[in-house]
């Protein structure tokens, strides 16, 4: 008789294509299948992120917004993954993927008019800050509580795969799920995983693994090896890559699209390492539990950005002078859109009423009505400029 | 999808809200008037002022200290000292195997906590937010509520459940209920709901120490809030009776009936019915949901002839309704005019804080719906 003793198993490895300086680990291999130009892109996109993330962290400190998360650390993984999916694909984030929006072309202005919840946002205003939506290509609109959305992502994944087994004219398109090491505690993970294994749903699982669930350390959240030996016991395909490394979560994630929609479908899961340089959110302190150098450390020692840089700067296709001139473009350009954002016209009036359900119920046709009345009859006590149509918002 | 025509009046709540304070900057108003609450203390001696969040950490540590089969457990309640850091210093006093962080794992945590008072200990099992605790309701009810029913008696479950509910600010349709009614529904439950910190102490109190399974539903917006505490309260034998509700205004002209935050917003509402229209409204503050105080409502109800009952969970199904109910079975030969509810809108909590404000009641709906009650 012999105990499988989880201690004596060996780590799953991290799989990393470039150190932390940069340059390719195994030289004996190719270089990344990514044009100069495609990694440049993926740069601007984790640069333009976390140069948001700074702007409206302070902005909300100055009350301009109720809340913000910031992505800091994580840009890495959600930008190199992003950048593997077809438009086509369908995503499901936790909080915390910025950048998974912003590669898939959710514009400065669509982030600013969210956070603002202006006549722009195409949530009506109706969220808090950084749940973002799009509805192509599509993202479902983030959830606060945790971890609701990975068996929705299984659950999609199969429509998917049924949808395109029904039209095999169309290409196959996969569901990617992103969530913290913290919700994979739910019970919900453990039974998306399951499900999508047993019924060979088409889902990527990304697990970012960024040591901290709020004030939880991974210490204190789970004991095993990690997220990733939970995916082997489900019978799922699992990696775990070096988050800070983008080529190694961009190839991981390739190959993770190639394996789900294989033999039919099935699940893989992804665990990417790294760590939470920020707080959790605006409503958390993070040194009330955490030395502040060991997050200097950090962010000294190993980011992904910088990394990227380094690398972009050892193949001479980046300067100190680009860096300068496209943050503080950025920069401007986030200033930019933040002030007409803040501008832009609050969400019509109408909007307060509709979407509890897919028809505007008798009662709320009532009370639209009779809030028109008393806007006509007091026009000199209400003003309606900063609603979008004004009055007319109720038409 | 219309609701039936019976509840028109209701549903109008949101449109004749609109017409009082509409659209303009100045809706939040402070949940409770200082004025009135010194008022009512005034003539106490050897009181102080205690926040709700440290009579709620009192209640944990005089309790913890009391019963060596307490103990704490949720989502951040040891090293961080809780979200709301009401647990706060717990784990220094009583240590790790008293005070204790859990996994994210609202599921979890809660049926290991139900396991270990089927076990014969006495949990105390926070929920960062009673919203996250719908990841757990199964444990809650079909564990936690009918054991000791189904074992034929002979299985208790001694488990306190506590966190904030209700709406907090700016933090959306899936921060933002109120679970009262939910919970109040479920045979083999307690559930209490503090307003002032004498309540959230002694009632926590009582729900630690009730062999039954208690659900405290605090409030966010309460726990920085300041409320004088007699010298009897600051006492470690302090405890609120489960099932009694407070008059903490009497009057005769009309009975309103609220519970938590609510209850300083109806006893602003009460200053107001006084100052303005020279109205004596009486407000019972419930304390607890289930078992509900029937006795005292329908008493004052005799006395006033006039009910109103103010609540911020939704319209339909909820406290309110079931209090209109009961005020019918018991008292409708008292009543003078129609009961009426004020109670949160029938909308998924907007953000906008214009919004979120009017989908709550606030004090000139308590005042402009008890002015039409009472036809002034």
């Amino acid at each position: 008789m012999a105990f499988l003793k989880a201690s004596d198993l060996p780590a799953i490895p991290t799989y990393r294509v470039m150190d932390s300086d940069g340059h390719q680990v195994d030289k004996t291999r190719p270089a990344p299948d990514v044009t100069n130009e495609e990694v440049l892109t993926w740069y601007k996109n984790m640069l333009s992120v976390s140069v948001m993330d700074v702007v409206m962290f302070e902005a909300q400190r100055q009350g301009r917004l109720s809340f913000y998360m910031v992505s800091a650390g994580e840009e890495g993984i959600t930008v190199g993954s992003a950048a593997a999916l077809t438009p086509d694909d369908v995503v499901f984030a936790q909080y915390r993927e910025a950048g998974v929006f912003q590669q898939r072309g959710f514009t400065l202005k669509n982030f600013m008019s969210q956070l603002f919840a202006n006549a722009n946002d195409t949530g009506r205003g109706r969220n808090m800050p950084v749940h973002y939506g799009q509805n192509y290509p599509r993202m479902h609109t983030i959830s606060s509580p945790l971890a609701t959305q990975i068996p929705q992502a299984a659950g999609a994944a199969y429509a998917l795969k049924l949808q395109d087994l029904q039209n095999p004219n169309r290409d196959p398109r996969i569901v990617a799920c992103y969530f913290g090491e913290g919700a994979a505690s739910e019970g919900d993970f453990h039974a998306a995983l399951n499900i999508a294994a047993t019924r060979s749903c088409p889902v990527v699982f990304i697990c970012r693994n960024n040591g901290y669930a709020i004030s939880t350390p991974t210490l204190e959240q789970y004991r095993g090896d990690g997220i990733a030996s939970r995916g082997v016991g489900y019978g799922i395909d699992t990696i775990r890559v070096d988050g800070n490394d983008v080529f190694a979560v961009n190839e991981a994630m390739k190959e993770a699209r190639r394996l789900a929609l294989s033999e039919g479908g099935r699940p893989v899961l992804i665990e990417a390492m790294s760590y939470r340089v920020s707080h959790h959110s605006t409503s958390d302190d993070s040194f009330a539990y955490r030395a502040r150098v060991e997050v200097e450390d950090w962010k000294r020692r190993d980011n992904p950005i910088i990394r990227l840089r380094k690398w972009l700067e050892n193949q001479g296709i980046w300067s100190e002078e680009q860096e300068k001139e496209t943050r503080d473009e950025m920069r401007k350009a986030v200033l930019k859109e933040f002030g007409e954002a803040e501008q832009e016209k609050k969400p019509s009036l109408r909007d307060a009423f509709t979407d509890v359900y897919e028809e505007i119920t008798e009662e709320q046709r009532e009370q639209m009505a009779e809030l028109k009345r008393i806007l006509e009859t007091y026009p000199d006590e209400y003003d309606l400029r900063p609603y979008k149509d004004g009055i007319n918002g109720l038409d | 999808m219309a609701a039936p025509r019976l509840f028109r009046p209701t549903a109008r709540l949101f449109s004749s809200r609109l017409a009082s304070t509409a659209l303009r900057s100045n809706l939040r108003q402070s949940a409770c008037a200082p004025s009135i609450l010194r008022r009512g203390y005034a003539t106490e001696n050897g009181t102080k002022e205690v926040t709700v969040r440290d009579a709620l950490n009192e209640a944990l540590a005089e309790e913890l200290e009391a019963n060596q089969k307490t103990f704490v457990l949720g989502e951040e309640v040891a090293q961080y000292n809780g979200a709301y850091k009401v647990t706060k210093g717990l784990l220094d006093r009583f240590g790790p195997k008293r005070v204790i962080d859990t996994p994210i794992t609202e599921a979890g945590f809660c049926g290991l906590a139900v396991g270990s008072a089927l076990a014969g200990l006495h949990p105390i099992c926070e929920f960062m937010t009673f919203n996250f605790a719908m990841q757990a309701i199964d444990q809650i009810i079909n564990s936690a509520a009918k054991t000791h029913y189904m074992s034929g008696g002979i299985q208790p479950c001694n488990i306190t459940f506590r966190g904030p509910n209700g709406f907090a600010a700016g933090v959306a349709a899936q921060h933002s209920q109120d679970y009262s009614a939910w919970y109040g529904s479920i045979p083999g439950l307690k559930v209490v709901s503090p307003w002032s910190s004498e309540d959230a102490k002694g009632l926590l109190k009582a729900a630690i120490r009730d062999p039954n399974p208690v659900v405290v539903l605090e409030n966010e917006l309460m726990y920085g809030q300041s409320f004088p505490m007699s010298e009897a309260a600051q006492k470690n034998d302090f405890v609120v009776p489960i099932g009694k509700a407070k008059i903490e205004r009497p009057g005769k002209d009309l009975t309103i009936v609220s519970v938590s935050r609510c209850v300083g917003q109806s006893l602003a509402a009460a200053a107001e019915l006084k100052q303005k229209y020279g109205v004596d409204a009486e407000v019972i503050n419930l304390r607890s949901i289930k078992p509900l105080d029937v006795e005292t409502i329908i008493a004052s109800l005799k006395k006033t002839g006039r009910l109103m009952v103010v609540e911020s969970g939704y319209p339909m199904f909820g406290v309110a309704s079931e209090i209109l109910a009961l005020s019918m079975e018991y008292g409708f030969d008292y009543l003078t005019a129609p009961a009426v509810r004020v109670t949160g809108a029938e909308v998924p909590t907007p953000y906008a804080a214009g919004l979120e404000a009017m989908a709550f009641p606030q004090n000139d709906t308590i005042v402009s719906q008890a002015a039409k009650l009472l036809r002034l």
